[in-house]
């Protein structure tokens, strides 16, 4: 690992003004630091935001769950309100990585790092999560943009992540066994209006299922998925998996994921 | 004093490991100490044009640079291969020069190209970032069944063959299958595997200038071995002024057997510099350049009368070893392989022929196992596809057939002086419930998930090796080890063997031997190893040697001790030495109630003057001291085998293989600490499953490794096994007086042909290893088998 700077910063505003030229932040460094250490990744500054303190917590109201940036995985897993509201989504973060990753990575981290095999951005698709950031608010279909890509501008800070809180919801992930990230997984998600599929592991960025979506907004039960068809065009064929391989695994984990709704 | 040989002993090591005490070479600083770091080719296969260090020398912090033109200007020689294989044509094999750093060419990524020193590791990293290799990059060989038909690597080694060995007589075998009823044909992978020893290798190289030593710190499990061949063909240092620390070792399983191009390298750089060079691999650079493990494409035919006896064996390997012939390279699937393609079985005829080939791909040498899990799956897979087709139960095709009258003289090489493979495989159908695996077959299927059984009943030979017979088919060494029992005046003993301990737990086993052939409690004993500087010159660990030769060193060293005990007992008891009885600890004089404990006895030989009282209690001639050395060439490899049966639930929806249940029953001869072979068995069953299930080295088509790092190679996690069922019986060596066959390879060689025989019965196709469950879920396709009703 290059040298570099560390500063703390205590409030957004402080912290997107650090983040100029070559830094950039550091939540809870799970992902940005192996990828520094490997030198594929080089800053000048890390601009540490875990002491920002309003960017961590939960809140609960009647419509929608508020995730601050900088909560830990472990936090989501075992927290009451989650587990009250969107349980399906405290199961996504009690499967992420091992405890130690757990008790450092953060939601925010996760969702701007952006890895085409991570599991919560399936989770803010499904959820029709809005994400707030430093400048603006941003829906997350807007927000996954490609792969490791995202709509954030240089020095945008994400404070935290709106869920809408469905009538039922499930998340099914089918790991590598190698890293244990998403070969695919598939958020379920019947909300107020429509019902909602993402998808995140099978290609280069996490995407919603137009036919899972169209089927089960006609009938939400496992037992039509059968007859769907999912192609395995633009799906990622890889050591682990080929795309024909990763297109009957979206159904398997898509059956799934309904069943225990 | 109770028995130790045979208790479940404490390791004696463990406090130092489990609070993070260990001393290993990273561990390791000394002062004025500089960092490497290596240059290393990015290409599976090019030319290098030219090696420009002018922008990485200037950088700040850099000490040195060399490449291999200064390693050239040194003469100092290439890495060896230490076993010379004949083909069948009566030729030698053929091997490239293999330099430490890259003279003209790179030949797989990873190669070592240059290394960089500098006073910190940034700095070293900063700056081998700044050396500038021009290559001109060529077609890479990367596949074991390409290599042949490719073009060829280096120069005079046509189609990259290395040797085309056979073992047997193959017009025999070809005549006998011609005959057989049936004749059952495989075509099987034995995938590559790359070791992933817990600690990565390290070395640091240590020139003292004024006595002109040269010392070096490695993670190694030979040290003596290491500095011969660094001495002897590298002409590092000379053997006197040499001096190879091997401390604690996190894990070897082959891979650090030995000497690599880091090692000889910053040895020889610490001389140049004068200074202490310190150098530890990252992950990556393991998974690059330590040798990897298996590989092989085979094609098998076994030879069938309709009465179940099996008549004929015929074996076709090809084995890729890699870029180059690595130490135990060409053993590994030739003599360590081979003979034992016949398993436990009485085949009259069999013949095995293999064909090393180059590849751009990291070294292949051995690991866990070595040759024997390669054997071990082809036997146990097509003796399984055999019993299918005679329709014979697996356990009583495998029991007709077995060697069942020792000594044994097997059709290849060995001569088998023990076992009961009878007795382990019914011990094993027991405590695995057997009778009742159809009921849990139904079970399975009431959950939707297809299960099966498969069966290993395996042998492999250990205790490598009597001198004179491994020198005669090839070897550069004889295969003896050494011990040094050392009575302390004040009755406490250090113990010097020459094997190696990096996970294996000697300092238990080893003292307990100790502690019943002396009588002296466990607590006041120390085994040390791994320091060329301390205990006699010896072998190392590895092929389940430690006991059986290592341990017998010891032993012998330690009647030596007794024997001289009983001569000063005597004396001072006032009788003759053939009087004396030597018993837990005690010296007696028969008929008497006159004795001495072995701790006066060890006082008195290093008090041999008048001293008040006491009178001189050595007789004329005997010297003083207490303190005997003893080198054990072993008769005979021993001989472990056993049944392992394992059952595993598929998931028929995603193809996912889980192994439910697991029992292993193995003979190791005489066991002299069950926990710690318990714990060899769990590891090696880890390894052997994690290759049936999981592992795989791949290299993409240019060469590049795609399984890099623990994001792309499965390493078996705890939650991948079920609780596994162990048991034993025992016959005893006949080849050692302890009795020990050896136990750390068994897990590894026994259950990848468990694990797949019973994938297959769920699948009831072939599927190959690692048997991922995409591959699983292809079959099941193909197959078109039948869905269970969940
Ligand atoms: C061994 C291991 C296993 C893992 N397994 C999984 C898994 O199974 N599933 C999974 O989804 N993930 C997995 N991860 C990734 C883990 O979830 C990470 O925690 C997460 O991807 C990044 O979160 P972080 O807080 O560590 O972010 P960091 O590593 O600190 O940062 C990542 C990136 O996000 C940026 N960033 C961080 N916070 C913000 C913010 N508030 N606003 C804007 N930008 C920000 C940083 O600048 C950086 O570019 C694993 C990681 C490891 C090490």
């Amino acid at each position: 690992m290059k040298n570099f700077n560390f500063k703390s910063a205590t409030n957004s505003k402080e912290a997107s003004k650090l983040a100029s030229g070559r830094a950039t932040f550091l939540a809870g460094g799970m992902s940005l630091l192996p990828a520094m250490k490997l030198r594929l990744a080089a800053y000048t500054d890390l601009i540490n935001i875990k002491k920002i303190k309003t960017l961590s917590g939960i809140k609960v109201s009647s419509k929608s769950l508020r995730i601050g940036a900088t909560t830990t995985h472990s936090l989501v897993s075992n927290s009451k309100e989650v587990g009250k509201s969107i349980p399906s989504l405290a199961v996504l973060a009690d499967g992420i990585g091992d405890p130690q990753v757990r008790n450092r990575g953060t939601i925010g981290g996760s969702i701007a790092n952006n890895d085409p095999a991570a599991d919560y951005p399936s989770a803010c698709l499904a959820l029709n999560a809005t994400i707030h950031t430093s400048k603006r608010k941003i829906s997350a279909d807007k927000f996954f943009k490609g792969m490791f890509e995202t709509d954030l501008k240089k020095g945008e800070l994400i404070e935290s992540v709106e869920f809408e809180i469905p009538e039922k919801s499930a998340y099914a992930k089918y790991p590598n066994p190698a890293s244990r990230y998403a070969v695919v997984g598939v958020y379920v998600a019947k909300l107020k209006n429509e019902v909602r599929v993402a998808v995140t592991g099978a290609a280069s960025c996490v995407f919603r299922s137009k036919e899972l979506e169209a089927s089960l907004s006609n009938n939400f039960s496992a037992s039509v998925i059968d007859s769907i068809n999912i192609s395995a065009k633009g799906l990622n064929s890889d050591i682990h998996a080929s795309a024909e391989y990763r297109a009957h695994i979206i159904k398997v984990m898509a059956k799934k994921a309904v069943s225990s709704c | 004093m109770a028995n130790l040989v045979g208790s479940k002993v404490e390791r004696k090591e463990d406090k130092r490991f489990l609070t993070g005490k260990g001393q290993y070479t990273a561990d390791i600083n000394l002062v004025h100490q500089t960092y490497a770091c290596f240059v290393r080719s990015p290409h599976a296969r090019a030319k290098i044009n030219k090696i420009d260090i002018a922008k990485a020398s200037s950088a700040p912090g850099v000490v040195k640079i060399l490449t291999g033109d200064d390693l050239a200007k040194d003469k100092i020689g290439g890495l060896i291969a230490g076993w010379k294989i004949v083909s069948q044509d009566g030729k030698d094999m053929k091997v490239p020069p293999h330099p430490p750093l890259a003279k003209d060419s790179v030949n797989y990524v990873g190669d070592h190209v240059a290394i960089v020193i500098a006073e910190t590791l940034e700095q070293a990293k900063n700056a081998a970032e700044l050396v500038n290799v021009s290559y001109k990059i060529q077609k890479a060989v990367v596949k074991t069944e390409d290599a042949m038909n490719s073009d060829a690597i280096y120069e005079g080694i046509d189609r990259n063959l290395c040797f085309d060995f056979l073992l047997g007589d193959k017009g025999k075998t070809d005549e006998a299958l011609s005959k057989a009823d049936k004749v059952v044909k495989l075509d099987l992978i034995n995938n590559r595997l790359i070791p992933n020893a817990m600690e990565p290798r390290a070395s640091i190289g240590d020139y003292n200038p004024s006595s002109e030593q040269l010392t070096l710190y490695t993670t190694n499990q030979n040290p003596h071995l290491t500095r011969l061949v660094l001495s002897a063909f590298n002409a590092i240092a000379p053997e006197h002024k040499f001096r190879v620390v091997a401390p604690d070792v996190g894990g070897g399983f082959g891979s650090k057997i030995y000497p690599y191009a880091e090692d000889a390298v910053v040895a020889w750089a610490s001389k140049k510099i004068e200074r202490p060079v310190k150098w530890v691999a990252e992950r990556s650079e393991s998974f690059l350049s330590d040798c990897h493990g298996r590989d092989h494409i085979t094609h098998v035919e076994l030879g069938i009368k309709n009465d179940g006896k099996m008549t004929a064996l015929k074996v076709e390997t090809i084995a890729n070893i890699g870029a180059y012939a690595s130490l135990f390279a060409t053993v590994t699937p030739t003599y360590l392989y081979a003979p034992l393609v016949i398993g436990l079985y009485d085949i009259p005829v069999a013949s095995c022929n293999v064909k090393a080939v180059f590849t751009n791909t990291a070294p292949v040498d051995a690991y866990r196992g070595a040759g024997r899990p390669e054997a071990a799956f082809l036997i146990e897979r097509i003796v399984t596809e055999g019993a299918k087709e005679i329709g014979m139960d697996q356990a009583e095709f495998r029991k007709k057939n077995f060697i069942n009258k020792f000594p044994h003289q097997q059709c290849l090489i060995h001569n088998i002086d023990s076992g009961d493979y009878a007795a382990h495989l019914d011990k094993a159908l027991e405590v695995g419930d057997y009778k009742n695996f159809e009921n849990r077959r139904t079970q399975s299927a009431k959950k939707g998930k297809l299960r099966g059984i498969g069966f290993s009943t395996y042998i492999e030979a250990c205790g490598i090796a009597p001198s004179a017979v491994v020198m005669s088919i090839g070897a550069g060494v004889g295969l003896w080890e050494s011990a040094e029992v050392r009575f302390n005046a004040t009755g406490n003993v250090s113990v010097f063997t020459g094997a190696h301990s990096h996970g294996q737990g000697h300092e238990t086993t080893f003292a307990q031997i100790v502690g019943d052939r002396l009588g002296v409690a466990i607590e006041n004993i120390d085994v040390i190893h791994g320091d060329t500087d301390k205990g006699p010159f010896g072998m190392g660990t590895y092929g389940s040697r430690s006991l059986a030769v290592g341990g017998t060193a010891i032993a012998k060293a330690c009647d030596k001790i007794i024997e001289k005990g009983k001569k000063v007992a005597a004396h001072m008891l006032e009788g003759k030495p053939e009087d004396i009885e030597f018993k837990a600890g005690e010296f007696v004089l028969k008929n008497s109630n006159k004795k001495k404990t072995i701790g006066e006895i060890a006082f008195a030989c290093y008090l041999p003057g008048q001293y008040g009282e006491i009178k001189s209690p050595l007789p004329t001639g005997v010297e003083p001291g207490l303190k005997e050395t003893a080198f054990y060439d072993p008769v005979n490899f021993s001989f472990p085998a056993g049944t392992h049966i394992c059952e595993v639930e598929v998931d028929q929806d995603t193809g996912e293989t889980k192994v439910a249940k697991y029992t292993a029953v193995d003979d190791f001869g005489t066991i002299i600490n069950p926990m710690i072979v318990e714990g060899q068995v769990y590891g090696g069953l880890a390894q052997g499953i994690g290759q049936a299930l999981y592992e795989n080295g791949h290299y993409d088509e240019s060469g590049q490794l795609t399984t890099a790092s623990y994001m792309d190679y499965t390493m078996p996690r705890a939650d991948n096994f079920p609780q596994f069922k162990l048991d034993f019986t025992t016959t005893p060596a006949t080849s050692n007086p302890l009795g020990a066959k050896g136990c750390g390879e068994a897990g590894a060689i026994a259950a990848p042909p468990a694990v797949m025989n019973a994938v297959i019965d769920a699948v009831g196709t072939d599927v190959s290893m690692p048997a991922t469950a995409e591959k699983v879920w292809n079959a099941l396709k193909k197959k078109g088998t039948k869905k269970v009703a969940a």
